[in-house]
């Protein structure tokens, strides 16, 4: 995205500022840098994962207390004030993420309101950490026998880790646990039936954010040699998503720039609009407060994207090749793939699905067909694991899978596609489909940040990208996924489930809504995969497509079986004739 | 601690819970019905006390100005809406709605403010200016983001809590106030002293609630409300508008925050920033409710009211880490009683 001449204009202005520019703007930019970095962990949490937290200042503040504290009365060294900051945050953090994030709802922006506040109290009442006039006499940080007083000097540490920082995050985004982040705004349906456990990679959102703000607290703490709880209370807080959502949430760059414009914003405010205005008063609240409404009603995406679009484009390298990830042993037993036993499901009173009984097997398309609210979309639920089965039993390969979560049942071979598409519209056909790849990668976020998880997932990517010209979308792969026509996304979804490498293919009305041509293109595909030795179950409702298509077919009404055969026998059937026709026939 | 002590402090907490559990039912009215989380109901608090505190001195508080601005600015959107939909007939009832109706109230208080008129005229104009403002808001900030997702409506709140805030500070001045009590009568229950004061506020919160389940019960508009909270879509079906249901709850939520105002300036000095902890404790309750259940609400309030109250005997430094940090176990409750499974579809 960032050109490579912008980057290196960016890097040598960094490396100029301390030794040509006035004191005051060195001062300024080593704010901008501390800023930079708290917001760079909410363009994580807020722009990419979907959460926010307004108590990121209460972190920073984590961060300078712990370091402030343990140096003035102790004696510590700072770096080891470093550690024992990192890890007092990473307890709050996650205590913090699981009390909230694995509910539904806005939990977490209210407890991180409520934490912030909290904290500034506890701050400011505590003898021990000098009360509302602050600690003082915090020892400068030395890096082998330099000594870092100076600021000019301090700007290049503070600067360097940000850069750091900023690396870091793009790796993460650009990587198996980033994608999953990304993906989460698609719906937890989505991601969980593909291997991902959402609640968690928020909670790793969160912590990631929250250690990117107590190292910019310790940093903050040595560079003024002194703390009181002013700078960590909750209007501060608040300032730090405005940086974010100013710049940009989206993209890295986003906190840099975001803390740049309200950090110079600031200062120009303060120093003109008393003069203005006659009067003194906190009145660059009120601007800020008015142009962050305008901003969200006008252009929501922030600043970043507009000098994004300047940038000159780079076309997107190839997919080189790459070994194929590890793929599901083939195990041909005896009996059938997939097994449905007596399978039932009621809602109160409401039996949706009543004893069902069937079975796949290996190597073919079964369809699923029937009227509307004959139970088919259920029947699909309780396969896929979306929904619990009330009795019965569903045995894929023999084994039972009939009350495990849906992404178990991914990890044991069924891959799925939705009737209302789930793919994430602004993430390239690439990126969607990899996230099929889910479960077939291991690397974490610690390695994706170090990027030692290059070679696993240029073979993700390989992986993916085999998925998509398997499907035969070989040009759109470095299409944006909402720019595709309905048809191509069906078929787009087929190439993500098929990227989970599945032993079963779960189609949900993979036909609907689209037109003649794109369907007979699909119906293309679908035997392609049948050649190819895929075993698919099709739920659908549209005759015509199923008759051409399946092996075989089941027919259900009212929740029930009502018949089971070939094409030509089911058409001939007097009772699928009545269900569908009345009886007229 | 003896009895006498308790029985003062739990009065104390009794009279604040019920403050806070008329914002908490503000707070989840808001909520439900426009997936606002309301922040800046704080500031309509502060507000209140010091609107009406600025007509006991006989001065016009400096709000007139904004209810002005945003009255013009309002009718300017309606009409740009309704130019750009073709339909120049409904102008001159949205501009009468609009621009109108906050313009006789802000010319209202600006000339009977010097009057000194008696207290209870004060409070209904005080109550008025504030209220006017909360639909004039909803319209102005929040109607352009209406189908927006929670957290752009949280920030969108937020933004605006800081806008208020530093006008507040314009328009009052850093200087709290207080109004006087509307009664200095007391009376005792054998050693304990009851202030006729406090029962006028928990009174006036109790008939205030059950008038505003009178309404969800019994109107057509209240139910109107209830059907939009259920389900958005399916309300704007029935014929529901969200933004008149918006602006409508907006006017409902601003007045019970008025009114706590009103309620609390007696009690504590209110300045122009004390509006948000006030307001934060209401959403500790609210919470507590799990922003849907108003008589949750109403309950973790009275609590709230009576931590916050007896934390302040024992350890008054620390009285608001308490009161905030009880929102972690009742999350901690939440989160391990809530079935999380459930899809959060933007």
């Amino acid at each position: 995205m960032f050109g490579r001449a912008a980057l290196v204009a960016f890097l040598v202005v960094l490396a100029a500022v301390p030794l040509i520019a006035p004191q005051f703007y060195v001062t300024l930019g080593n704010y901008i840098g501390l800023y930079s970095m708290v917001a760079l962990g909410l363009v994580l949490l807020t722009g990419v994962a979907g959460q926010t937290s307004f108590g990121q200042a209460a972190f920073v503040g984590l961060g300078a207390y712990t370091s402030a504290y343990l140096t003035t009365r102790y004696g510590t060294s700072p770096w080891l004030t470093l550690a024992i900051g990192i890890a007092i945050t990473l307890l709050v953090a996650l205590f913090l993420g699981f009390i909230t994030l694995r509910m539904k709802g806005h939990y977490l922006p209210l407890a991180t309101i409520a934490w912030g506040i909290s904290l500034y109290y506890v701050f400011g009442n505590l003898e021990m950490l000098g009360g509302h006039t602050g600690m003082t006499g915090i020892p400068a940080l030395s890096l082998f026998g330099f000594e870092l007083k100076d600021e000019r000097r301090y700007f290049y540490l503070i600067w360097l880790l940000v850069l750091a920082a900023l690396w870091a995050t793009h790796n993460i985004l650009d990587s198996r646990p980033g994608r999953a982040i990304r993906a989460l705004r698609g719906g937890l349906g989505m991601v969980e039936a593909f291997g991902v456990d959402a609640a968690r990679l928020k909670i790793v959102a969160f912590v990631y954010a929250a250690l990117l703000a107590c190292i910019s607290g310790w940093l903050y703490a040595h560079l003024q040699r002194f703390v009181n709880p002013t700078p960590f209370g909750i209007n501060q807080g608040i300032e730090y998503l405005f940086m974010a959502v100013v710049g940009g949430a989206g993209s890295v760059w986003g906190a840099v720039v975001g803390a740049t414009l309200i950090t110079l914003l600031k200062q120009l405010l303060q120093d003109m609009l008393p003069g203005l205005l006659g009067r003194q008063g906190n009145f660059e609240l009120v601007v800020f407060g008015i142009l962050m409404v305008l901003l969200l009603q006008f252009a929501r995406d922030g600043v970043w994207p507009w000098i994004a679009r300047l940038m000159p484009r780079r076309a997107p390298p190839p997919v080189p090749e790459a070994t194929p990830l590890s793929a599901r042993a083939r195990t041909h037993a005896d009996g059938p793939l997939l097994r449905v036993a007596k399978a039932r499901k009621q809602f109160g009173g409401l039996v949706a699905v009543h004893d069902l009984s069937f079975e796949i097997r290996e190597g073919e398309i079964l369809g699923l067909i029937g009227p509307n609210g004959a139970g088919k979309s259920t029947t699909f639920a309780l396969i896929s694991g979306a929904l619990p089965l009330t009795s019965g039993e569903v045995l894929l390969n023999g084994t039972s899978i009939g009350s495990r979560p849906p992404y178990e049942i991914a990890q044991l071979g069924i891959g799925r596609t939705f009737q209302h598409v789930k793919l994430i519209p602004g993430m390239t056909v690439l990126d969607n489909v990899a996230i099929g790849a889910y479960l077939r990668g291991t690397s974490g976020v610690a390695q994706a940040a170090l990027r030692l998880d290059r070679a696993e997932e240029a073979r993700t990517k390989a992986e993916a990208a085999r998925a998509i010209a398997r499907v035969g979308l070989g040009d759109h792969m470095f299409d944006t996924a909402g720019s595709l026509a309905l048809g191509q996304q069906r078929i787009v979804e087929i190439a993500r489930a098929l990227a989970a490498d599945p032993a079963l293919l779960l189609l949900d009305e993979p036909a609907a809504g689209l037109r003649y041509l794109e369907k007979q293109e699909l119906a293309r595909l679908l035997r392609a995969l049948k050649a190819e030795g895929m075993t698919i179950l099709l739920v659908e409702h549209d005759m015509d497509f199923v008759m051409g298509l399946t092996d075989r077919l089941v027919v259900m009404d009212f929740g029930e079986k009502l018949a089971e055969g070939v094409p030509a026998e089911i058409q001939r059937n007097p009772a699928v004739r009545e269900a569908y026709l009345g009886g007229v026939a | 601690m003896d009895a006498t002590i308790a029985a003062l402090l739990t009065q104390d907490g009794v009279t604040n819970g019920a403050i806070y559990a008329l914002l908490a039912l503000a707070l989840v009215l808001v909520f439900t019905v426009t997936r606002v989380i309301f922040v800046p109901s704080g500031e309509f608090v502060a507000w209140g006390t010091l609107t009406l505190a600025g007509l006991q001195l006989g001065k016009a508080p400096g709000i007139v100005g904004l209810i002005v601005g945003m009255a013009v600015l309002a009718g300017l959107m309606e009409t740009w809406t309704a130019v750009r939909a073709n339909d120049a007939r409904r102008i001159p009832r949205a501009l009468a709605l609009w621009s109108g109706v906050p313009l006789v109230v802000a010319a209202l208080v600006h000339f009977l403010a010097p009057m000194s008129l008696p207290l209870l005229v004060q409070v209904v104009l005080a109550l008025a200016a504030v209220t006017v403002l909360g639909p004039l808001l909803y319209r102005v900030a929040y109607q352009p983001v209406a189908e927006a997702s929670v957290l752009v409506l949280l920030i969108v709140s937020v933004a605006l809590h800081f806008a208020m805030l530093g006008l507040g500070l314009w328009f009052f001045g850093a200087e709290g106030s207080r109004t006087p009590a509307f009664t200095s009568a007391s009376f005792s229950i054998g050693a304990v002293n009851v202030s006729v004061q406090s029962l006028l506020v928990i009174g006036t919160s109790v008939a205030l609630i059950g008038a505003l389940a009178l309404f969800f019960g019994r109107t057509l508009y209240g139910k109107a409300l209830r059907a939009t909270a259920v389900n958005r879509a399916g309300a704007r079906l029935c014929g529901i508008s969200p933004p008149f249901a918006g602006a409508l709850t907006f006017a409902l939520a601003a007045l019970m925050c008025a009114f706590c105002g009103v309620l609390i300036g007696p009690i504590t000095t209110v300045y122009y920033d004390s509006g948000f902890l006030i307001s934060l404790k209401g959403f500790v309750g609210a919470i507590i409710g799990g922003l849907a259940s108003y008589p949750m609400a109403a309950a973790g309030s009275l609590l709230v009211g009576l931590i916050e109250s007896f934390s302040s005997f024992w350890a008054s430094a620390f009285k608001e880490v308490i009161v905030f940090t009880l929102i972690i176990p009742v999350l901690l409750w939440r989160s391990l009683t809530t079935h999380h499974h459930e899809d959060e579809e933007e």
